[in-house]
């Protein structure tokens, strides 16, 4: 079962991170075949598991700041910055449609 | 001799008489970086700040004063771990230039202690892979390539490019630091394991790696890959002086929640002589296909060693050990999808220039920033999250990982105190010939011995035990119950014993001129 132009756009556009040629769409077609081996596990009753640790209480802390204050510190890696502030492009414009985005997924 | 002798007995009593300064040691490893430069384990060599730091130390042990047993030791650490002031990459295109802020709590604890910190190491993109040879500063190359015990078992194509056609891989994706290691360059190394990129390398290096259990130590400032099975790992050149690492780096960290709360206590390792109370139980499962006839053989050895010394020795089966690289490839590609969303440009690492939108320059620059490795496994974490998919994927997996922590859960519960497994199918193949295979595959096959404990959460120790046909490390690993290090490192010290694994007898390649540069016997103390 191939997965569709529809779903390879749509993982393109949650990802960002685009596939780039034939070889990445087939890495993933590889990599689903080799998941479904987990459909022969008979997991009838069985809790999934998130944590080896699940038995444990989270460790809490108390509310208070303990550091901070370190704005240079963090702001020096930062290329586009103005004052205290990253810059980053417009936002709230969706990346392009697959017929205008520059994908390979374009000629499928 | 010091520069060869591990933490516990030669060097840090050498320092502590005098017989070597911590400059003077620190000089050592920093010439011998540059003359080894080949293996290529170092991404970042950070000369000035190690020469500081060895001369403060100095200063304390003139004053009687060293903070501890590792004060003046050079160390090295993975790229992914931050360390302040000092460039941390992940070997990705994505951190090139990226001068960590703060430093990992690993980092801090071992700068507390006064260990002298020499340099960052290379490994596989961001961690993935099991060669380390998919960072964007090239492979690593396992300094047992140019040691006389391979050199003597291989026949060189031609008289003047043996080496340079032969070399072998370190293992990984901790390849640097073990090779880092492996080479005397440091007295001990951080790694990180998540599927056994702590124990691969160590295993095909020929050093002991450690995987301690999930939450002894802070993961705070290790760039993660998987959160639920990431791990600091721990490399070194005997067992003694894992357990002094140990000691300094575990404990709750309140910077880090998954770290247990309970206190620990570091401690020195008994010297055993009898193994009669010990049950050493043998998973049959871990008679993986492809696993070499000569590490099964060794495998065999070793647990008729055990069985002559009078411990228990019981096969045991852990049958679900066939779908723990399926399950981790669910779960680590879905983990990495949600960990690798924050390289996006904006606070840090690389920019895109493309300034259309938000989104297409996230896209730009991830597009810029990552390998093919790391993309892939955004891709497929992202297919496996989907609403259609979530529930047969995701969340079959995590089931299947319950019952894999299971199996380990019953094994322990039956009476046995530790596990004894090879650590990889092979020894190290030739770069070459590991290259043919991608990386997905390769790390499907190569894992398969090492994942299942990170799956459980489990402490896990590599121990080299003998060179191969080929004259190459191989070494066998040890399976732990959660938190019982001490035991699992007690039992790694009684065969780490028997066993006596070889020096590397490294010849130092030198451009017209090969010279032999012979260490000295005794490794560590046996």
């Amino acid at each position: 079962q191939k997965v569709t132009v529809e779903v390879l756009d749509h993982l393109e556009h949650l990802a960002l991170v685009d596939f780039r040629d034939a070889e990445g769409v087939e890495r993933l077609q590889k990599a689903i075949e080799f998941a479904n081996q987990l459909h022969e596990v008979n997991t009838e009753g069985v809790e999934p598991m998130d944590s080896v640790l699940e038995d444990r209480c989270l460790y809490l802390r108390e509310d208070d700041a303990t550091e901070g204050n370190c704005t240079k510190e963090l702001l020096k890696n930062a290329r586009e910055k103005v004052e205290e502030y990253f810059v980053a492009p417009p936002g709230n414009i969706p990346l392009p449609k697959l017929e205008e985005r520059d994908t390979f997924l374009q000629g499928s | 001799a010091a520069l060869t002798g591990g933490l516990r007995f030669q060097v840090s009593a050498a320092l502590r008489e005098g017989r070597v300064t911590p400059t003077e040691l620190c000089q050592r490893c920093l010439s011998l970086i540059k003359s080894t430069r080949f293996l290529n384990a170092y991404i970042t060599v950070a000369e000035e700040a190690a020469r500081k730091q060895a001369e403060e130390s100095e200063k304390r042990y003139r004053r009687g004063q060293p903070l501890s047993v590792l004060d003046g030791i050079p160390v090295a650490v993975k790229d992914n771990f931050n360390t302040a002031g000092i460039e941390t990459t992940c070997a990705s295109n994505m951190l090139k230039g990226y001068i960590s802020p703060y430093n990992a709590t690993v980092v801090q604890k071992l700068l507390d202690q006064g260990a002298v910190l020499l340099g960052k190491t290379n490994l596989d993109e961001f961690a993935m892979g099991s060669g380390s040879t998919d960072g964007v500063f090239g492979p690593v190359r396992n300094p047992w390539s140019y040691s006389r015990q391979y050199k003597e078992k291989s026949i060189p194509k031609s008289h003047s490019d043996g080496a340079e056609s032969n070399w072998v891989i370190t293992g990984g994706s901790s390849g640097g630091s073990a090779a880092a290691v492996s080479s005397f360059t440091c007295f001990a190394a951080l790694g990180s394991d998540t599927g056994g990129s702590t124990r691969n390398p160590a295993a095909h290096c020929g050093v002991v790696g450690l995987k301690p259990t999930y939450g002894l130590i802070s993961r705070h400032g290790l760039i993660p890959l998987v959160n639920s099975m990431d791990v600091p790992g721990i490399l070194t050149r005997c067992v003694d002086d894992a357990a002094i690492m140990l000691g300094s780096l575990a404990g709750h960290d309140p910077k880090d929640s998954t770290t247990v709360q309970d206190n620990f206590k570091p401690f020195e390792l008994p010297n055993l002589t009898d193994v009669s109370k010990l049950s050493i139980g043998i998973p049959k499962e871990y008679h993986a296909p492809g696993l070499s006839s000569e590490i099964l053989a060794l495998w065999s050895k070793a647990a008729d060693l055990f069985k002559n010394a009078g411990a228990k020795v019981i096969e045991v089966s852990l049958p679900h050990t066939c779908y723990s690289i399926v399950c981790y490839h669910v779960l680590c590609t879905a983990e990495v999808a949600s960990n690798m969303a924050r390289f996006d440009g904006l606070e840090y690492g690389h920019r895109s220039d493309m300034k259309k939108s938000t989104e297409s320059m996230y896209a730009a620059t991830r597009r810029e920033g990552f390998n093919d490795v790391v993309r892939g496994r955004i891709l497929s974490g992202n297919y496996f999250l989907l609403k259609q998919n979530y529930e047969n994927y995701f969340i079959k997996a995590q089931k299947v990982r319950r019952l894999i922590a299971n199996d380990f859960v019953k094994v322990f519960r039956s009476g046995i105190d530790i596990l004894l497994t090879p650590t990889t199918l092979s020894d190290a193949v030739p770069y070459m010939e590991f290259i043919k295979e991608d990386n997905r595959t390769r790390s499907a096959q190569d894992d398969i011995l090492t994942q299942a404990a990170n799956m459980a959460g489990l402490p896990a120790i590599n121990v080299p035990t003998a060179l191969s046909e080929r004259g190459l490390p191989v070494g066998l690993q040890f399976i732990g119950r959660s938190f019982q290090e001490k035991q699992l490192l007690t039992v790694a010290k009684w065969f780490e014993k028997q066993v006596k694994f070889p020096v590397i007898q490294l010849e130092e390649v030198k451009r017209h001129d090969h010279t032999v540069l012979q260490h000295q016997k005794s490794a560590s103390f046996s």
